[in-house]
């Protein structure tokens, strides 16, 4: 033990930051929340084409019954996450701020498809070939659950060309607060341990690693324990610095190779699925279970019982605040996922998704931006950035509305980690203006 | 249960406490054991002169704010408090005090607001000031009082360490003889010596660095590149002819040497942005310093090779760039700018 507390722990080589973890409810386990009256299933919880909607006003659905088929290759189904009578079907705000078309459902008792396996029995036997598994996921509907909501079927069809030779596992959960995925990791690693054997299979790659940051040593120890026999994969400790897990980042900590600027991970031989992805992976090919419930952390300093809940999609978020004990008094703020990079959402009514990672309250005082000051040019925001970007540079650019030069300066590797809007001195709206410049950019690529 | 109006804005949701008041109010601190340091030295003075300086840097920002660009007032970020410190810093201890305000209106009237405050200024406000007053005030700003602490007795006028090694050259004396009538390596380290209020002591100087690089406010490559360049530059003249030059160690520990590293040379505003940057930039200064010392006709060098350096700042941060994600150099070499 004492050698390993000595060894240098890997992590990416460029910028990072190390807000406060206040990881709060790491020590809380994983309870399911009662079902909700009412969810509200959006029908674009995913990037690409939102499904198309194949219920009807007053139809009753089970749980787990298709509501909405994927509209194109990169597209998601979406699964009805209770058993009821779809009511309204309109447009509702959700956690991006904008309103999009969702399905309601009032929820009467929890009567599931047949053919979906609830039981906790580990099924561990992959019957699957390659083809098959991509089917059963892209049929589940499995999303990437860290936040990007990227579908993964589309991950796992690797473009012609490319050779992929490692499957990274992301547990680093490097977002403050955040504990979704540390508990999932404890509660349940031979089912992700199942779902990595699948991902690999699919993949066809013999080499996987579980990348975690240093600071979940329990879930570490659960597999390095549980890995002892396996071969092919491995678990790795990283150094707890933000942005440990963003996609490129990861890859440049466990592989030592750098995504070219404008390409896939692919390109540098990995593919990258989140932990709470490869569980739900493991449920859609092995129980034949959709993506219909996520684990949820609720969380914030003055939360009463920072938690950590199963939530089926599409129930409200403020359901999950009265399970935490109730909005705070000196709430400010509500943030769908995490302090770095999560959205902050306008009203309690906005249903959790398959992205949605967790629920922050941030209290009053820290809710509101603090005074701007001129530039200093003290280079905080360079030495933070993971890409290695002059992130002053690009705000005085998008500002002047100068987005060709931006271009130039590598405007659109910018992975929005927002490390160095965290850093200035002088609370610069850094990343305000890159997203600016970045629109810009893709309003002009457009005819 | 009602939460009243949700603020709703752009990630991230936190941000670091090590803002721009915190960091000025860092710097004064750092700056606390040179000052306590020089008022252990000069007395009385070196407080009378550190007071005045602050106050009238403060007001001339306030007077400049408040009634031609007519903004909120910005004197409590703490940046023209920092300058006035520097500027009495850069002095000696008996300056009458019309010629500290003349100094504080050109650091900040000139340096600083003509280019629209903190932030815009390309040369350092508190070292403009002080060449100014050099050029302008040359037998005032060159008789230095001798701690009274090494002397027990008042206030007595006496040349620099550096300041007799130049004289010494000239009239061709050589360097040994010339060294044994100065104070000993320890004074220097000590600050028990002739010079400006605040370059007096390597030590509290240094204690000031280790509180900056502590609280992450500086990173170490200028004051370490500018150093050791000033170390190796002169160790291979003294090597060369030591009759001739003086030893390294004495040109680090006499002079700006230490002062400059730590506080003048690592302003922010005035240095470049990236850690290659700041070598080339501390490089630069070490290489001015030690060729104004040995082959100018000012004894010291420091405030002029920060100050020239300074004028190099916006091509160093065009050209000297931190390694890019995901992009190969001979692309890179490709994005250099033309």
């Amino acid at each position: 033990m004492a050698t390993r507390l000595h060894h240098k722990l890997k992590t990416f080589r460029i910028g990072g930051v190390h807000p406060e973890e206040n990881k709060l409810s790491g020590q809380v386990p994983i309870v399911p929340l009662p079902l909700p009256k009412m969810v509200t299933i959006p029908i674009a919880q995913h990037i690409g084409a939102p499904a198309k909607i194949t219920v009807q006003r007053g139809d009753t659905v089970k749980t787990g019954q298709i509501i909405a088929v994927h509209e194109g290759f990169v597209s998601s189904n979406i699964h009805s996450s209770v058993s009821g009578k779809v009511g309204i079907i309109e447009q509702v705000m959700d956690s991006s701020g904008f309103k999009h078309t969702a399905i309601s459902i009032r929820v009467k008792g929890d009567d599931w498809e047949e053919y979906i396996d609830r039981s906790d029995t580990l099924v561990e036997e992959i019957e699957a070939d390659a083809k098959e598994i991509v089917s059963r996921i892209m049929e589940a509907g499995v999303v990437g659950m860290g936040g990007a909501a990227f579908p993964s079927h589309v991950k796992l069809s690797v473009p012609e060309g490319k050779h992929v030779d490692h499957l990274l596992i992301n547990g680093v959960e490097c977002e403050p607060y955040l504990t979704a995925d540390h508990r999932l990791m404890i509660e349940k690693p031979r089912e992700i341990i199942v779902g990595i054997k699948i991902l690999m299979r699919a993949l066809g790659v013999k080499k996987a690693i579980i990348g975690i940051e240093n600071n979940k040593r329990d879930a570490i120890e659960t597999f390095e324990g549980l890995l002892k026999e396996e071969s092919g994969i491995s678990v790795e400790p990283l150094e707890v610095q933000y942005p440990q897990g963003g996609e490129k980042q990861l890859i440049q900590a466990l592989l030592n190779r750098e995504v070219p600027s404008g390409g896939l991970p692919a390109d540098a031989g990995a593919i990258v699925h989140n932990v709470g992805t490869t569980y739900a992976v493991y449920q859609a090919v092995q129980k034949k279970k959709p993506l219909i419930e996520r684990v949820v952390t609720v969380t914030g300093k003055s939360v009463k019982q920072p938690s950590n809940f199963l939530v089926r999609i599409g129930t409200p978020v403020i359901d999950l605040l009265i399970a935490a004990g109730g909005v705070p008094e000196d709430t400010g703020k509500i943030v769908s996922g995490g302090p770095m990079m999560g959205k902050a959402i306008a009203d309690l009514d906005v249903p959790v998704a398959k992205g949605t990672s967790g629920i922050l309250l941030i209290p009053k005082e820290e809710s509101m931006r603090a005074e701007i000051y001129n530039c200093l040019h003290c280079g905080k925001c360079i030495e933070a950035c993971p890409m290695g970007l002059e992130p002053y540079r690009l705000l005085l650019m998008s500002k002047k509305g100068n987005s060709e030069k931006a271009k130039e300066e590598h405007i659109l590797d910018c992975i929005e980690c927002g490390s160095c809007s965290f850093v200035c001195p002088s609370n610069r709206p850094i990343l305000d203006y890159i997203r600016l410049g970045k629109t810009e950019l893709r309003k002009t690529k457009k005819p | 249960m009602s939460t009243g109006l949700l603020t709703v804005s752009p990630s991230p949701h936190i941000h670091t406490e090590l803002t721009v008041p915190q960091i000025m109010k860092g710097v004064l601190l750092a700056m606390v054991p040179a000052f306590l340091f020089s008022v252990y030295n000069f007395g009385i003075s070196a407080l009378y002169v550190t007071a005045l300086t602050v106050f009238f840097c403060i007001g001339m920002e306030y007077l400049i704010v408040r009634f031609i660009f007519k903004r909120p007032v910005t004197i409590f970020d703490g940046s023209a408090a920092i300058t006035g410190v520097l500027l009495a810093f850069n002095v000696p201890s008996n300056l009458p005090w019309h010629i500290l305000l003349v100094g504080s209106i050109v650091s900040i009237g000139i340096a600083k607001m003509s280019f629209g405050g903190l932030g815009n200024n390309p040369f350092n406000p508190a070292l403009v000031g002080r060449v100014f007053l050099l050029l302008s005030f040359p037998v005032q700003m060159t008789s230095w009082p001798v701690p009274a602490a090494s002397l027990s007795l008042d206030a007595v006028t006496s040349a620099t360490p550096l300041g007799i090694l130049k004289d010494g050259q000239r009239t061709g004396e050589r360097i040994d003889q010339l060294m044994a009538g100065m104070p000993s390596y320890s004074d220097y380290f000590f600050g028990l010596h002739g010079g400006s209020l605040g370059e007096m002591s390597a030590f509290a100087l240094l204690l000031g660095l280790g509180y900056l690089l502590y609280r992450k406010i500086i990173t170490w490559h200028i004051p370490v590149s500018m150093i050791v360049t000033i170390l190796a530059m002169t160790a291979i003249f003294w090597f060369v002819d030591p009759s001739k030059y003086a030893d390294p160690v004495f040109h680090v520990l006499t002079g700006g040497v230490m002062l400059g590293a730590v506080f003048m040379a690592t302003d922010y505003v005035t240095s470049p942005i990236t850690h290659r940057g700041m070598l080339i930039f501390g490089f630069g200064i070490g290489l001015l310093t030690v060729l104004i010392r040995l082959f100018g006709s000012y004894p010291e060098g420091v405030s002029f090779a920060i100050l020239i350096m300074n004028a190099f700042v916006p091509l160093i941060n065009r050209y000297a760039k931190e390694p890019r994600y995901g992009i190969h150099h001979s692309e890179k070499r490709k994005l250099t700018p033309k």
